[in-house]
């Protein structure tokens, strides 16, 4: 076993004991630290891949593709455990959750995070699968958590849509188990992705377009693509900030990432069906879907959970398409929108907190009231809807300009999809952030370190990326292929 | 020759008895009849499981099979038997769709899963394309019981059977590795379901399991 070997069994124990040792630790505050502390290790771990990675083994994997998402999973989880820290002190104070509560929140968070990094890390399409079941679970429980009717009705919602979909999706890795059997024969190799990804222009083409159909049904559904995008609002809506800004930063990317790896088998398979213009239909639709819901928000969660739905299917589009600047541009839009999602959703966590209501009417005049916290929420959402010259500009332009070149009519369908969320975005944020500050508000206690990082890199990455992320991405998008 | 014609047509009426008490589950209008149903489906799994395990000689499939029958046979009817009785939940199910037209939507997507299935697996082995055509045909029947109930303890059997669908699939799929591992992860997921319910105590907050009454707590519309 070599050190890197250790490293990845590493990612996968660190998380899974300190579930269990949170489980038992009855103090919030030892608790907050400890999470953020696992999270903090895992996150070096995930780094320490980036310089030597083990060979694949029969279940565990670490490539080009995945080891730029573990490292943005870890990343994100880290921050996120930063200001969950600060979130549920909080709520602890004003009685929405109680010790007990907190026990079980912390002990699922780590539980998510090893789900999600087993998800990245599975050389291994069932397991890959399971691990997805598991991180469904998981948020579930936690989107329950305030036992509210609305938290229960939302749990509920999410976890009915999501066990349907990845029922199906499970229905879709048989299949493909089926079509790769021929080929491969029996024994757990048969569904090692290294092994598939090699033997896939072999397969049965029609049985290999049938497996994908459910697999884009059944993952897409956990992506929130519309118009299975049903459960993803409401799930964001009603459970803990931090966990809204997993769902969206993390859990979507997860989901989105298991659909890329499927859709890598079918582009090396000569005979099966092209998955690009299923995939960029359901991207457009969806885009287009969430930028005209986006006007009819009134809860503030609920709205940046459209904007997600919007952000995915962007990110679905560009994948579709495909070629190398689509798959780099698809690429650099699924970090920047993590980064930038999460973000706001730091920021909106506090917002709801010092107003003591999500509700979009009753927020006004942020920046006087909480300066530092009104122009973080500012910051975040002219980033979010792609103004330059932050990140999210960059991807969009880039995903915008290569569709031009190849397909303009889609290129203005998904400009107009753009740029109406962006009227969306900014008629809100105009109401929640000027004017005269109306109604309760109290002071936050608020770590505002999580939020400025994210915004941070994200202007960063929107004037300079370095030449060596460049040609790490560029290799990635080669890999991912039409 | 005559071996393999016994095992194809016992495997064949196992999982076609298993399409069978999928469209019996959809007309049920009792919950208990319809737990009764759920777990003659799940004994009939176990069944087509184990047969599956001698056939193809694997002998972890027997592991499968032994949770369909222990855990999706016995236990999980018994504990939603007692959530019934204990939180008084009105055994008259309401449907959204009649008798009449969900038998008929249901015919069409067995002879639509058989038509899809069948045609693209010419080339693998008569045992398991017959199988998965049925799977298919009982997920597909479970997700339309699922559209079909508005109560939700009918909701949580239709994905129940949705599930044995899935397991069916994947036992067939001769050789497949990890079946053991994925039916056990489905099972955690039921036992969730299935305390989710208890635990969460529904109707204390909704007073009734009837998934349109939460409907109307949706935050938005306040």
């Amino acid at each position: 076993m070599t050190a890197a070997d250790l490293v990845v069994a590493l990612m996968l124990l660190v998380p899974a004991c300190a579930a269990a040792a949170l489980a038992l630790l009855p103090q919030y505050r030892i608790s907050a630290r400890l999470n953020m502390g696992a999270a903090l290790v895992t996150l070096l771990l995930g780094l320490s891949l980036t310089v030597s990675r083990p060979a694949p083994g029969l279940y565990l994997l670490v490539d080009d593709l995945n080891i730029v998402l573990i490292v943005l999973t870890t990343f994100v989880g880290f921050t996120t455990s930063a200001f969950s820290a600060s979130y549920i002190a909080h709520e602890l104070e004003i009685g929405r959750l109680t010790p007990a509560h907190l026990r079980f929140y912390h002990a699922m968070y780590q539980v998510l995070m090893f789900a999600m990094n087993l998800a990245l890390l599975a050389n291994n399409i069932g397991l890959m699968w399971v691990a997805v079941e598991l991180a469904t679970l998981t948020t579930v429980l936690m989107v329950g958590i305030y036992r509210t009717h609305a938290a229960l009705e939302a749990a509920w919602k999410y976890f009915i849509l999501g066990s349907v979909g990845i029922a199906l999706a499970l229905f879709g890795t048989i299949l493909v188990y089926v079509a790769a059997r021929p080929a491969m024969g029996q024994g757990s190799d048969s569904m090692a992705w290294t092994h598939l990804l090699a033997a896939a222009p072999s397969f049965d083409p029609v049985l290999l377009n049938l497996a994908f159909v459910f697999l884009l049904i059944g993952y897409g559904t956990k992506v929130g693509l519309a118009p299975l995008h049903a459960w993803l609002p409401d799930a964001h809506a009603e459970g803990p900030t931090p966990i809204s800004a997993v769902l969206s930063g993390l859990l979507l990317n997860v989901a989105l990432y298991a659909l890329l790896r499927f859709k890598m088998l079918l582009a090396a398979n000569p005979g099966a069906l092209a998955p690009g213009p299923l995939m960029v239909t359901m991207g457009l639709v969806s885009v287009l879907f969430a930028s005209f819901m986006l006007y009819r928000r009134r809860d503030i969660k609920r709205m940046f959970a459209y904007s997600s739905i919007e952000h995915m299917g962007i990110i679905t589009f560009a994948f579709g398409m495909g070629g190398a600047l689509a798959n780099f541009a698809g690429l650099l839009h699924m970090a920047m929108h993590s980064l930038t999602k999460s973000a706001i959703f730091f920021a909106v966590g506090h917002v709801s907190q010092a107003k003591g209501t999500q509700k979009i009417a009753e927020i006004r005049g942020l920046t006087e009231s909480h300066p530092v916290l009104g122009w973080g929420l500012v910051l975040g959402v002219v980033a979010i809807a792609g103004m330059p010259p932050l990140g999210i500009f960059m991807s969009e332009f880039l995903i915008v300009t290569s569709t031009f070149a190849r397909a303009p009519l889609l290129a203005i369908a998904l400009v107009a999809g753009i740029l109406i969320g962006f009227g969306a975005l900014f008629l809100r944020l105009h109401q929640v952030a000027f004017g005269e500050p109306i109604g309760h508000s109290e002071p936050v206690q608020a770590s505002y370190v999580p939020l400025f990082a994210h915004l941070a890199l994200v202007a960063i990455a929107g004037i300079y990326l370095p030449s060596a992320i460049v040609a790490w991405f560029r290799n990635v998008a080669e890999l991912l292929g039409g | 020759m005559i071996t393999r014609g016994l095992d194809f047509d016992v495997a064949h009426l196992l999982a076609g008895g298993m399409v069978l008490l999928s469209f019996m589950l959809l007309y049920q209008d009792r919950l208990f009849s319809l737990l009764r149903i759920f777990a003659l489906h799940a004994l009939v799994l176990a069944l087509a499981v184990a047969w599956q395990a001698s056939v193809q000689a694997a002998p972890h499939l027997y592991v499968t099979a032994a949770i369909a029958l222990v855990f999706k046979a016995i236990v999980i009817p018994l504990a939603l038997r007692r959530i019934v009785v204990r939180l008084g939940i009105h055994r008259q199910l309401e449907t959204v769709v009649g008798v009449g037209p969900t038998m008929l939507l249901g015919m069409g997507l067995v002879a639509l899963s058989i038509a899809v299935i069948l045609p693209v697996t010419a080339e693998a082995d008569p045992l398991a394309r017959e199988d998965l055509a049925f799977a298919l045909s009982v997920v597909l029947l479970g997700l339309l019981m699922m559209i079909t109930r508005r109560n939700a303890i009918s909701q949580v059997i239709g994905f129940m059977s949705l599930e044995n669908g899935l397991v069916l699939a994947a036992t067939g799929a001769k050789g497949m590795p990890l079946v053991v591992e994925i039916s056990v992860a489905f099972s955690i997921l039921i036992a969730f379901i299935v305390i989710g319910i208890f635990l969460f105590r529904i109707r204390e907050r909704f007073d009734t399991v009837d998934v349109g009454a939460m409907d109307r707590f949706r935050g938005d519309r306040v």
